[in-house]
């Protein structure tokens, strides 16, 4: 969640209505996580299935092709390994300090 | 609805000379006026004694009386549910149920509320079952009291016409923007037919006005999203925001309830006391029993008793200074139940009436009664007993803390 901010609870947009698009930028979801999306680039075909099926929209695209995972908000949920269609991703344990 | 005659000239205000007066029960004068707001959306489950007005209502529809988008849903639960996210698409949406329609509705209550959307619900007060029971009572009500609803109760069906109006105008208020019931009793009021002077469907079309809310999720640019995630940073600010939206709905209900004597003639206010002026024994009541208890008022009065009756019609946000000024010159006060509240200090009603009266300087004594539970027979007789109790407890400064249960089956006797 945001760090709480300065608004009074009369300046609050009324019934939590979240006015601006794009707030779940700043819920860092990637804590959820105990298991990591490994991606083997040489068996990806760039069909971007991973990129469409991602609840949280984490995969990075340049000029067409897929460049990595936005772990700040990837939860581990492996979707994209279930949907991959060559199983190039692999879920890893993730090791945290 | 037959009769059409002009509605004559009556009360202290000038009414629109073309209003009408139809003979209909509760449900139906509710479902009149549902035609003439036509609603963008209505949503309902027919549960008796609501099923009136949504079967009336759902005849306008095939009828192409309206053009209201009508949602057969597969339950009560579907039903607020629908209504949320017509409403937060920017809709005026409309339910009604009943009882244990009510019950099983009873998440979204909160939902509607929380995320402030000016949804109107016509509630046909039922009992709660068990034992199993479709018949006319507060159990329900008073169950929702606490979910952040605007509530009106009115006690005939021209004042569930005439609420079913003002419900819509004080819900879409902007200082406002809370979801309205309009609570109509259960058959007492649902099922009785009686004269209501009904209003020309123009005079209603601008009374009422076109919903226009400053955000949707539909409106034209919106980016907005409803029913997010709110956890321990913002949900406390958001409640308080909403506790405050409904203890300002207050004057705006005021203003409503003037405004629509303006154009109807008919003066309703927040609380409605009858003989009060000078009365020291008095009976506090919500709904349907009002006749009645206005009889036992001049029963006991002809009997030498200073006695007075004073009706809730707005019971939240509750209007804590009004009816500690009205009963501030009370001496002794009973207070009427319709429901019970299992395990609390007091019963419902009695216990608000309660707490309005704990800061007054001169405490008045005060006594509970509870009666008509499921239906039971409502009589005259029962209040006129009321009465008697409370003379006894002026004349002996003592009062009983157990409630009298009005009409029960006491050890080998016949209920009156
Ligand atoms: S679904 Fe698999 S193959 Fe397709 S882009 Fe994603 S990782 Fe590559
Ligand atoms: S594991 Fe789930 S959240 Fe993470 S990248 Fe795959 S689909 Fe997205």
């Amino acid at each position: 969640m945001t760090q709480p901010g300065t608004e009074s609870w009369r300046d609050v947009p009324a019934g939590g209505t979240v006015l601006l698009p794009g707030s779940t930028e700043r819920n860092l979801t990637g804590s959820w996580r105990t298991k990591l999306p490994v991606i083997d680039f040489d068996a990806c075909t760039h069909c971007m299935i991973c990129w469409v099926m991602c609840p949280d929209s984490c995969f990075k695209t340049a000029e067409g092709t897929l460049q990595s995972v936005d772990l700040d908000h990837c939860k581990g949920c492996g979707i994209c390994a279930t949907e991959c269609p060559v199983k190039c991703i692999e879920m890893v344990p993730e090791e945290r300090d | 609805m037959v009769d059409t005659q002009e509605r004559p000239a009556s009360g202290d205000m000038a009414a629109p000379a073309t209003s009408t007066a139809i003979a209909v029960n509760g449900g139906e004068a509710v479902a009149y006026a549902l035609r003439q707001i036509e609603p963008e959306v209505v949503a309902a489950y027919p549960i008796t004694p609501q099923t009136l007005i949504i079967e009336k209502f759902a005849e306008y529809c095939a009828d192409g009386l309206v053009r209201t988008e009508y949602i057969n849903v597969e339950s009560e639960h579907a039903a607020l549910s629908a209504c949320v996210g017509a409403s937060a698409a920017g809709a005026r949406a409309i339910t009604a149920t009943a009882g244990p329609g009510l019950a099983l509705m009873f998440e979204m209550l909160g939902v509607a509320s929380g995320m402030r959307l000016p949804i109107v619900m016509h509630l046909c007060t039922r009992a709660l079952s068990a034992p199993l029971n479709i018949l006319g009572d507060h159990s329900d009500a008073m169950a929702m009291r606490e979910t952040g609803w605007v509530m009106l109760s009115g006690s005939s069906p021209q004042e569930a016409y005439d609420l079913a109006l003002v419900a819509q105008t004080i819900a879409e208020h902007p200082d406002v923007m809370l979801p309205c019931a309009n609570l109509v009793d259960g058959f007492m009021v649902t099922h009785a037919v009686e004269r209501v002077d009904v209003l020309p469907d123009d005079v209603v079309r601008e009374f009422v006005g076109e919903y226009e809310p400053e955000t949707s999720l539909l409106a034209e640019g919106s980016t907005a999203t409803y029913g997010a995630l709110d956890f321990r940073d913002y949900y406390f600010e958001h409640r308080r925001q909403q506790e405050a939206a409904l203890y300002r709905s207050q004057p705006v209900v005021e203003e409503a309830l003037k405004r629509f004597g303006e154009i109807s003639g008919r003066s309703h206010k927040i609380i409605e006391p009858y003989m009060m002026d000078d009365a020291e024994v008095v009976l506090v009541l919500m709904g349907s029993a009002e006749g009645q208890v206005h009889a036992a008022v001049d029963a006991a009065r002809d009997a030498g008793l200073k006695a007075g009756a004073l009706r809730i019609r707005l019971l939240r946000p509750f209007p804590t200074e009004a009816v500690a000024e009205a009963l501030s010159g009370a001496r002794v006060i009973g207070v009427l139940d319709r429901a019970i509240g299992f395990g609390s200090v007091d019963n419902p009603l009695l216990s608000d009436v309660k707490s309005a009266l704990w800061d007054q300087s001169a405490r008045p004594l005060t006594k509970g009664f509870v009666y008509g539970l499921g239906g039971r027979v409502v009589t005259l007789g029962q209040f006129n007993q009321a009465f008697d109790e409370l003379r006894t407890v002026l004349e002996t400064g003592e009062t009983p803390g157990d409630p009298t249960y009005l009409g029960l089956r006491e050890d080998g006797e016949v209920p009156a």
